[in-house]
């Protein structure tokens, strides 16, 4: 039987870990609630449509959800198949090797980076050295590198869940190298791979600090039309309303925060559903 | 000469020479010789650790897939030497096919697809032949009328005895001339157990079959040769009744008998 003492020291503990999940979500819920409530007014198709204006009442971020849109695909482009390739090289051939064990730690360190010096290096390589200019391809670019490591990180981790008995089945079977890892190992990995690679591209969704390094406008009154256009992001809009003093401002900086939620809400949806349906059609 | 009788110009015979195979610097195999006879089941036995499986994986090349293996000797397959440096191990893979411990069906694939894997995986599938070829694979795995209404359902969805015949189907699919088995039944359960060992046993003549056991029973039950491998050596290889009733070794008839292991 439990003494008396014990049981109180489960409760506690109990108690504590309870606390620990419910602090974050208050916090996260008061946020969201004040957001909502100051941005809900604001929220309509016309507010989706339209593009910047002086006066705040006819402001519209659709060059900014356009301009993001375009960035996430130059991103997911780019940093999908670099990613999943090095985590490929560095998981299934280079495992021993030395080159293998210093790029593995690099990556980790990368990760920790703060994003504007990846806007130093999107501006410094791909704006000027690569002569891009200020436009939304050099963003992409600067944007993929920053997700990079984490599409790199979350590929491995997927990839090291694959048991190695299907790698020697296949061997066994008579199959390459590659034609096991193509046919084998990742499709087994794929649910896992998808769910980093969205995860990584809504990390991208939400960057302000490299766009503003890059130069990104904030104030755009187009939608790009080439991969050498100048353009905005949805994030950078909102920074642009929130440094605004009048309140009217504020509340459009409040709408465009709840459009940017509902995006990466729907994009972490779809990883949680892509996750599930993968699993369930084992 | 009988001229119905079955022509043995099919291949499968296995001869080792002084195979001396470990990890790092631990070795397995000290000197291991052996002849394997072509269309014959031929059991290993031996307790934990003597190295029947590190013996087993040498004749597929499968051993050298771990990163700190060593092997030296030889392995002729049908005359051919099995470690000649011009020789890639994908092509003798695909004629000495091998069945796991643990049945390991890949979980992405349906029946079908698990059983056509050996093919599709190396870009060798004719579309026209591949009905017919898992009809037949499954067919000799003994798993077709189980099977055959649900092809397209997942290949983990079946029981662990069911998996085990899949595998050996996939295995069967690539057409080889040698099945390697890695203690088939340690995971099954006792009527799975028999209705594998029925299954090794139709496939007797058709293939050159070597089965890794701990059971003692089963090596006398499908088997007709037998070796004892003891840390390492080999002690005695014979036919099957001979080990059982009267092995030449003190040390074979202690194991037997269940003196150790």
């Amino acid at each position: 039987m439990k003494k008396n003492h014990e049981i109180w020291y489960e409760r506690g503990f109990l108690l504590l870990c309870g606390f620990s999940v419910l602090l974050p979500l208050a916090i996260l819920f008061y946020f969201v609630a004040q957001v909502v409530m100051d941005g809900f007014g604001r929220l309509s198709l016309q507010f989706l449509l339209g593009f910047p204006s002086r006066f705040a009442e006819q402001a519209g971020v659709l060059p900014g959800l356009v301009g993001s849109f375009y960035l996430l695909l130059i991103t997911g482009l780019i940093a999908l198949p670099i990613g999943v390739g090095a985590a490929v090289y560095l998981e299934e051939y280079g495992k021993r090797s030395r080159l293998a064990t210093l790029i593995e730690v690099n990556i980790s360190n990368l990760a920790g980076v703060p994003s504007v010096i990846y806007g130093l290096l999107g501006l410094a390589v791909f704006v000027r050295a690569l002569g891009m200019g200020r436009s939304i391809l050099a963003g992409g670019c600067t944007l993929a590198f920053l997700v990079l490591p984490i599409v790199v990180i979350s590929t491995r981790e997927a990839l090291r869940t694959v048991p190695q008995g299907f790698r020697e089945a296949s061997a066994a079977l008579g199959a390459t190298k590659w034609q096991t890892i193509r046919g084998v190992v990742l499709p087994e990995a794929m649910p896992g791979i998808l769910t980093g690679a969205i995860l990584a591209l809504s990390r991208a969704l939400g960057e302000t600090a490299p766009l503003v390094v890059v130069g990104a406008l904030t104030y755009v009154t187009f939608l790009p039309n080439s991969l050498n256009s100048p353009f905005t992001a949805l994030p950078l809009q909102i920074y642009n309303w929130v440094s605004r003093p009048q309140a009217a401002f504020a509340a459009n900086a409040a709408a465009g925060i709840v459009v940017l939620l509902i995006l990466m809400l729907a994009m972490n949806m779809i990883a949680v559903i892509l996750r599930g349906r993968m699993q369930n059609r084992r | 000469m009988n001229v119905e009788q079955k022509e043995p110009a099919r291949g499968g015979a296995i001869e080792t020479r002084e195979i001396v195979a470990g990890f790092d610097t631990r070795e397995v195999l000290h000197g291991i010789s052996m002849q394997i006879q072509p269309g014959q089941v031929t059991a290993l036995i031996g307790p934990s650790g003597c190295g029947k499986s590190t013996f087993l994986r040498c004749l597929n090349r499968m051993h050298e897939l771990v990163p700190s293996a060593f092997i030296r000797g030889s392995v002729q397959l049908d005359g051919q030497e099995v470690y000649d440096p011009e020789l890639d191990p994908v092509f003798l893979r695909r004629r000495v096919g091998m069945v796991f411990q643990k049945p390991n069906p890949f979980p992405s694939m349906s029946i079908r697809d698990n059983v056509l894997a050996g093919l599709t995986l190396t870009n060798r599938l004719k579309a026209s032949e591949a009905d017919l070829l898992v009809e037949r694979a499954l067919n000799q795995a003994a798993l077709w009328d189980e099977v055959k209404d649900r092809l397209k359902s997942p290949g983990m969805s079946l029981s662990g005895g069911q998996q085990q015949r899949l595998c050996i189907a996939r295995s069967l699919a690539v057409d080889p001339d040698v099945l390697l088995m890695d203690e088939p039944c340690s995971a099954l359960d006792p009527i799975a157990t028999a209705r594998v060992e029925d299954l090794i046993q139709s496939l007797a003549g058709d293939y050159t079959i070597i089965i890794v056991t701990h059971n003692m029973q089963q090596a006398a039950r499908v088997s007709s040769r037998t070796a004892f491998l003891l840390s390492g050596e080999l002690v005695e290889f014979a036919e099957t009744n001979t080990i059982f009733t009267s092995p030449r070794d003190q040390r074979t008839e202690d194991y037997i008998t269940g003196k150790f292991g």
